[in-house]
């Protein structure tokens, strides 16, 4: 074997640093996996709140719905979870890491999902709406039973692109001490010396994220090609 | 809303770690600023090794498309600054931040131009062949200015969303707004610091936000 090899070998996959470790990784792999849980539905769930209040709500609900849209895409996400665990204490609230998290990861992706479900509800066409009328549906029903489900099929790609980067975005929660798999890596390297558990957790990742990165790209290109033509 | 105001819109708070706060803007206008260079080049070079048929880089490319996508950028960062040292490759924290960002830009790019020069009609290719054009004037003359044209609203997004993430910079101490900001927070023990960062990244990328949704409403190339 080449020694260059070998002692990259020796740094990054070092097996005797990573059965020290590894049920420190697991816990990290779990909490990051119940971060992705509860965040992704409930980021889901605001963001069609959002998207649905854009398409119902009269001209001010509107024009709050989309500043809150614009606002919260162009905080940076850490920003925001840095403000919620280290800035709100001062004004009495203080919240465990886990739910700041979650809290920092619904605002933004609130903003994100909005934007998705707003242009998706925009892109059905009015007479779509106006025939649910035509046949004695309220606009509620109208927007809920013809055109949201209409509007669902355009927007699958970028809703699942979206839902990727909020699990990935999970990882910034290692920053406010939460022990997710990024932070039990940390801590695991300067347990051991050695940097293996960073390539061990860079490893989880892939092997966590990889398939629905490869779906996702699947149908960002098929939404591509669709454009052009 | 006194109690508040003290708190978060302390004048002489900010006026004593204000004007440090507000140089972090320049470090974070650096961060992105390479970050955008090093994607959008190794992006498009990438894309262009492709389409070119370069013998033996296709599977290269491919595993560094499929990683650098897949990877949370922090974690990225972490291992870049964290772990490339016991390699013998020590970064600074503002080419770890760049560089991570930058691999990771340059996976998206490079897949967004790989599909926009797919998604061309093949009729390019054969009236600029009926020209009597080889591949080199064909791709640079033909396919990829069509291409860079259509690839650029979702490349425009997906570099604003990662060059917000320069903010993570501060997890290598990286002296960008956010970690100015945090470090005065923690001297001063009181948040102001926080909110006139908040402020700043609404000044920096309000406006990409904004305008990214006129680009997204604006057809590139006309039907």
């Amino acid at each position: 074997m080449p020694e260059s090899l070998q002692i990259f070998l020796e740094n990054f996959a070092d097996w005797e640093s990573l059965a020290r470790v590894w049920p420190l990784l697991l816990q990290g792999l779990l909490l990051t996996a119940g971060l992705a849980a509860v965040a992704l539905p409930l980021g889901l769930l605001a963001g069609l709140l959002v998207g649905l209040g854009c398409a119902l709500g009269g001209r001010v609900a509107r024009v709050a719905l989309l500043v809150w849209i614009d606002l919260f895409r162009a905080f940076p996400v850490l920003v925001l979870l840095i403000l919620i665990y280290y800035g709100l204490p001062f004004l009495g609230v203080t919240l465990p890491a886990f739910a700041a998290a979650v809290l920092a990861l619904v605002l933004n992706n609130s903003g994100y999902y909005g934007e998705i479900f707003r242009a998706g509800l925009a892109s059905v066409p009015h007479g779509q709406a106006e025939a649910a009328a035509a046949l004695g549906l309220t606009r509620l029903q109208a927007m809920l039973l013809v055109v949201l489900p209409q509007a669902l099929r355009a927007v699958v790609a970028p809703l699942a692109s979206n839902s990727l980067e909020l699990v990935k975005a999970t990882s910034i929660a290692a920053l406010v001490a939460l022990p997710e798999l990024l932070r039990s890596a940390r801590v695991a390297q300067e347990q051991t010396y050695n940097p293996t558990p960073l390539m061990a957790a860079a490893v989880i990742y892939f092997l966590l994220l990889w398939p629905f990165a490869h779906l996702v790209a699947r149908l960002e290109r098929r939404m591509l090609a669709r454009g052009v033509r | 809303m006194e109690r508040f105001a003290e708190y978060y819109l302390n004048a002489e708070v900010l006026a004593t770690y204000g004007p440090g706060i507000v140089a972090g803007l320049w470090v974070t206008l650096a961060t992105a600023a390479a970050t955008v260079a090093i994607g959008v080049g190794l992006g498009l070079l990438m894309a262009i090794a492709l389409a070119a048929h370069v013998p033996g880089v296709r599977l290269l490319i491919g595993a560094w498309i499929e990683i650098f996508r897949t990877l949370p950028q922090l974690a990225v960062i972490v291992f870049l600054y964290f772990g490339l040292p016991y390699a013998g490759l020590t970064l600074s924290p503002f080419w770890a931040t760049a560089g991570a960002l930058g691999a990771v830009l340059s996976a998206f790019a490079a897949e967004i131009f790989r599909s926009a020069i797919q998604a061309l009609p093949r009729g390019q290719w054969d009236a600029a062949a009926a020209l009597g054009f080889r591949f080199p004037a064909t791709f640079f003359l033909v396919i990829l200015p069509q291409a860079i044209r259509l690839a650029i609203p979702l490349l425009t997004n997906r570099a604003i969303a990662i060059i917000k993430g320069t903010a993570l910079g501060t997890a290598v101490s990286l002296p960008e707004i956010l970690g100015r900001a945090q470090s005065a927070m923690a001297i001063a023990a009181n948040p102001s610091p926080l909110t006139l960062a908040a402020a700043l990244y609404l000044v920096l990328f309000l406006p990409l936000v904004v305008a990214s949704r006129w680009l997204e409403g604006t057809r590139v190339v006309p039907r």
